[in-house]
């Protein structure tokens, strides 16, 4: 008995320790931003990899997602007369939920697994030792460009998915249901308020940060093995995917 | 200079250095030696900061630099350049953009002065033309010759060289051996070297130092390292074959 509690708290310590390490990681990387010299060219770079090159994976999903909605949406509501809803229906459940999350998700699957894989190939191949050694911070230079781009290139993806999901919407509820198109559109702009917009952007400023924050440590502390380097790889997606999700769920509670 | 004073580190509970007492000479080059995994590169990391002694000190000049981190530390790392095992060349980039990498992103440098300091450089380690080309497109000698370069392209005080002629065949490492002499000649930095390369070291450096057991267990000139008594130091350098006569190799 005494050895499974001095096992749990052993591993509460670990936890503890290692949520400190991921939380100064964070803020170390967002101090060295500040810094001069500043890398505007490093940050583009890394907001054409995170954003325009998932916009295509982001667009596909967002299509599909929107027309799946819109097909369950309408035989729901046509149980009880409501299909001129279905409008607000898909819109609010792209724009509060399912852009946020699956545009994260799918950020995380393409671009956030690429991110510890190349910081951890870097590791092991030392070239992060080798900035140091040139006296350049691998946090300013490496890590706080992708901090950026995740917390800049998810939000504006995040929109395109929104408009593309409400647009994929309409294609099945309008054009191959028969949901009048004037009721579907007018059902969005009476339903969706400035509030579910703003809860949107915030939750993919959030999922962006993690998405990144997370994908960053993992490949920067990978340990020296190509196995390590795989075990990284892994734990960044599950252990991005599972706080996205968490972390709707709390920011969903606070903002309603 | 260099100096390290009782320090000692342990990797994953293991003691790897036990209380290393070392003084780099300035302007001469310098070759440890020692078994594998005695923790040469782990001694070679301790110099430039990578790596943070559990005890004792490294004293780089007048500054002590073991508790050193961010913009102090850095600082003092403005007089190192290092070559690593694997040359750790950013496979990003082309063997150009990572020998100028340096001088743009530490001196902000730009344009034409760029050009003409990596040309150089390229032209000076024997890659002249090869600017464009991928690390991914080279032999392992020339990576080496690329990291060199690219050491040398911010004319640094101190070198420190990470068993440079590990995998390449007996031709290439002389060859790397030749070149880095030759640099070490022309522009006088402090060279630290980590090498298993017996008898070659004897020929290039001026000073040889060997790890054993976590301690600095002899440093002398490389004419005295070979005369030594000690049997087993005396095993170790025999091992690689007849011992080469100082200056034997180059020049």
């Amino acid at each position: 008995m005494t050895n499974v509690i001095e096992q749990l708290g052993a591993w509460a310590v670990v936890c503890v320790q290692q949520m400190g390490r991921m939380l100064l990681f964070m803020l170390s990387a967002f101090a060295w931003l500040a810094r001069p010299p500043f890398r505007f060219h490093q940050i583009m770079k890394q907001l054409h990899f995170v954003g325009y090159k998932s916009t295509f994976v982001v667009v596909l999903t967002a299509g599909f997602t929107g027309m799946v909605l819109a097909l369950q949406g309408y035989y729901s509501l046509r149980k009880f007369g409501s299909e001129g809803l279905l409008g607000s229906a898909v819109a609010l459940s792209m724009i509060r939920e399912l852009g946020p999350v699956l545009a994260a998700l799918m950020v995380t699957a393409r671009a956030g697994s690429a991110m510890t894989a190349e910081i951890g190939i870097m590791r092991i191949t030392e070239q992060i030792d080798a900035l140091d050694t040139m006296a350049i911070n691998p946090l300013q230079y490496l890590v706080a460009p992708k901090l950026v781009a995740g917390v800049l290139g998810v939000p504006l993806l995040v929109a395109i998915f929104d408009v593309v999901g409400i647009y994929g919407g309409s294609l099945v509820g309008v054009d191959l249901l028969g949901v009048s198109e004037g009721a579907y559109w007018n059902s969005i702009a009476s339903a969706v308020e400035w509030k579910d917009v703003y809860g949107g952007i915030l939750k993919s400023i959030s999922f962006g940060l993690i998405v990144s924050w997370v994908c960053c440590y993992k490949g920067f502390y990978t340990r020296q093995s190509a196995e390590g380097l795989g075990s990284a790889t892994t734990e960044a997606v599950v252990m991005s995917s599972v706080l996205i999700l968490v972390g709707d769920y709390f920011l969903t509670s606070v903002l309603l | 200079m260099i100096k390290l004073i009782g320090v000692e580190k342990k990797l994953g509970g293991q003691p790897v250095l036990q209380g290393v007492d070392l003084s780099i000479p300035v302007g001469k080059l310098t070759t440890i030696i020692g078994r594998s995994g005695e923790g040469k590169s782990v001694l070679l990391k301790h110099m430039i900061g990578l790596m943070q002694p559990d005890r004792g000190e490294v004293w780089v000049g007048d500054v002590e630099i073991s508790r050193l981190s961010g913009t102090p530390l850095n600082d003092v790392r403005k007089q190192f350049a290092m070559l690593f095992q694997g040359a750790a060349l950013f496979d990003s980039l082309s063997v150009f953009e990572n020998v100028a990498f340096p001088l743009r992103e530490k001196l902000r440098m730009k344009g034409p002065e760029v050009v003409r300091r990596v040309e150089e450089k390229l032209e000076e380690v024997g890659l002249s033309g090869m600017g464009h080309k991928f690390p991914a497109e080279l032999s392992g000698g020339m990576r080496k010759r690329a990291g060199l370069a690219r050491a040398l392209v911010m004319e640094p005080e101190i070198i420190l060289f990470d068993e440079p002629t590990t995998g390449l065949d007996p031709l290439m490492a002389k060859s790397i051996h030749d070149l880095i002499v030759t640099m070490h000649r022309r522009f006088g930095f402090t060279a630290v070297m980590v090498s298993h390369e017996i008898p070659e070291i004897f020929a290039i450096s001026d000073w040889v130092a060997m790890l054993r057991k976590g301690k600095i267990e002899l440093m002398a000139t490389a004419a005295e390292f070979q005369r030594t008594t000690d049997p087993e130091i005396h095993e170790f350098i025999s091992v690689g074959g007849t011992v080469a006569l100082p200056g034997s190799l180059v020049g």
